[in-house]
C-alpha cells in the first residue's frame, strides 16, 4: 500500500495511460500497488474529486443510468506535468540516524541492560519477517517478488547494522559509560 | 549402516545432535560448548559472523571433524566415537554436501560428477548415469550432461553440486555458504531448488550462512557466537527490573 501522499500521483499515472472510470482505476491500483490493502472506493472518488478541483483531471459526464463509477476521468496537461515531475524526482534518501533500534541499544547500555541480547532478539524478529517475505516470493508472481525484494533488502540493511553493532558493543558500552 | 542404537535416549527423537562440543585448531578455540539439535525433515540455518565457529560446527555434525570433547549423534547413533572408516561410510551413504565453491571435479562432465556418489556406493554404471541424468531437468541443466564442469557458470556449477549432493538420497544435506560465490539472482535460484528438492526428497538440511536472505529460506535459524550456539529461546529479553 502506498502512502496517502503517493495515491493521487499514482492515480494520475494510471490516468496518463488512458482515460478511465473510477472503478477501473481502483481495480488497476489494487492489482499493482494494493497488496494486502486495497484502496477504498471512497478514497478513490475523494482523491479524483480533489484532482478535478485542482485542474489535474477532468471528470466527464456520467454515463446514463449509472452511478459515480461510470464517470470517465482524464488527466489534464497540469496533471501530467505534476506526475512527470514527481516521477523524475529521486526519493530523498533518509539516513535513519536516530532509529528506534539505535535508541534502544544506547538506552540498554546506559541502563546496564543486555544490549547484545536485545540485538539477538531483534535479529530473530527480522529473520522471521524475511522468512515470511521469502515465502511470498517463492509462491507469488513477479510483482510479488519485486515488492518482497524491496522489503527484504531493507531488512537486510538493518541486519547488517545489527551485526556490526553487536561486534562493537564492548567499545560502545565503554563510550556510553564514560560520557 | 548399522541399525540405530536402541539405547540412545539422549538423542530424543532428533536426527542430528551436538552435545556440548569443543574443538580447537591448535591454540584457537573454534567451538566452546556448542549444542544443537535438528529434527528430521527440518531445514535449519546456522548463522554467525566470520570466525564464529559455524563451519566448524557443521564439519563436526557431519563427522568430518572429531570434537575434542562432547558428543555428536546422528539417527540414534553416537558418531564421534566411530572409526574413521565407519564415519566415511556414513558420509557417503547418509550425508550430502554442498560447499561455497562447488568442489566439482573439473576434468569430469556434469553427468560424471552427479553420478560419482552413486558409483562410489557401488551402483551399476548404467543405473548411476540414468539417475544422474534424471536430475538434470530438475535443476534446469537440460542438455549440459556432457559438458565439463569447468565450462559452467557459477550458478550452473552450484546446481550440479546440489544434484551431486542429493542424488544418493541423503538423510541430511549439509550446505556451507552454498550461495556465497553467486550473484543475488543465481543465489536465489540455487536456494529455491535446494529447499524445494530437499523437501521433495525428505532430506534434512543444515545450512551454514552469514547471509540473512539465505537463512530466510530455512524453517528455523540459530546463531553461533564465540563457539557457542544461541537459540531463539536464549534471547528472550528480561522485562523485570
Amino acid at each position: 500500500m502506498l502512502s496517502a501522499v503517493t495515491v493521487p500521483l499514482t492515480l494520475l499515472g494510471l490516468l496518463e495511460r488512458a482515460p478511465s472510470h473510477g472503478y477501473d482505476l481502483k481495480r488497476d491500483y489494487d492489482k499493482f500497488f494494493g497488496r494486502g490493502k486495497p484502496l477504498p472506493f471512497g478514497q478513490v472518488y475523494a482523491t479524483l474529486g480533489r484532482l478535478a478541483r485542482d485542474g489535474k483531471v477532468t471528470g466527464g459526464e456520467a454515463e446514463p443510468g449509472a452511478g459515480p463509477d461510470r464517470k470517465s476521468y482524464a488527466i489534464t496537461t497540469l496533471g501530467a506535468q505534476e506526475f512527470y515531475s514527481w516521477l523524475a524526482q529521486p526519493i530523498v534518501p533518509e539516513p535513519h540516524l536516530q532509529t528506534v533500534l539505535f535508541s534502544k541499544v544506547v538506552l540498554a547500555l546506559l541502563l546496564g541492560r543486555p544490549a547484545g541480547t536485545y540485538l539477538d532478539s531483534q535479529r530473530a524478529a527480522h529473520v522471521q519477517r524475511m522468512r515470511e517475505l521469502t515465502e511470498i516470493k517463492r509462491n507469488g508472481g513477479l510483482m510479488d517478488a519485486l515488492l518482497a525484494d524491496h522489503g527484504l533488502f531493507h531488512l537486510e540493511a538493518d541486519l547488517r547494522w545489527i551485526d556490526v553493532t553487536s561486534a562493537r558493543l564492548t567499545a560502545l558500552a565503554e563510550m556510553v559509560r564514560d560520557s | 549402516m548399522t541399525s540405530p542404537n536402541p539405547l540412545a535416549p539422549r538423542s530424543r527423537g532428533f536426527l542430528v545432535q551436538a552435545r556440548d562440543i569443543y574443538f580447537s585448531f591448535g591454540n584457537t578455540q573454534a567451538l566452546a560448548g556448542a549444542s544443537l539439535s535438528v529434527t528430521g525433515g527440518e531445514i535449519l540455518a546456522v548463522m554467525g559472523p566470520s570466525g564464529s565457529g559455524k563451519s566448524t560446527l557443521l564439519h563436526c555434525l557431519a563427522g568430518i571433524f572429531t570434537p575434542d570433547k562432547g558428543e555428536v549423534w546422528f539417527d540414534g547413533e553416537q558418531i564421534d566415537t566411530l572409526s574413521d572408516s565407519r564415519r566415511t561410510e556414513l558420509r557417503r551413504t547418509a550425508f550430502g554436501f554442498v560447499f561455497q565453491f562447488g568442489q566439482l571435479v573439473p576434468e569430469l562432465t556434469v553427468a560424471d560428477n552427479i553420478a560419482l556418489p552413486l558409483l562410489l556406493n557401488r551402483a551399476r554404471r548404467k543405473a548411476a548415469y540414468a539417475r544422474a541424468n534424471a536430475w538434470l531437468p530438475r535443476l534446469e541443466l537440460d542438455g549440459l550432461g556432457g559438458r565439463r564442469t569447468g565450462e559452467l557458470s557459477g550458478g550452473q556449477a552450484q546446481r550440479v553440486a546440489l544434484a551431486r549432493a542429493l542424488v544418493a538420497k541423503p538423510k541430511v544435506l549439509f550446505a556451507d555458504e552454498p550461495t556465497g560465490s553467486l550473484d543475488t539472482l543465481s543465489g536465489e535460484m540455487v536456494m529455491d531448488l535446494l529447499v524445494g528438492l530437499a523437501r521433495e526428497e525428505g532430506s534434512t538440511v543444515v545450512l551454514v550462512t552469514h547471509d540473512a536472505r539465505v537463512a530466510a529460506y530455512a524453517d528455523r535459524e540459530v546463531m553461533v557466537r564465540d563457539g557457542r550456539v544461541i537459540n531463539r529461546a536464549d534471547v528472550q529479553l528480561e522485562v523485570s527490573h
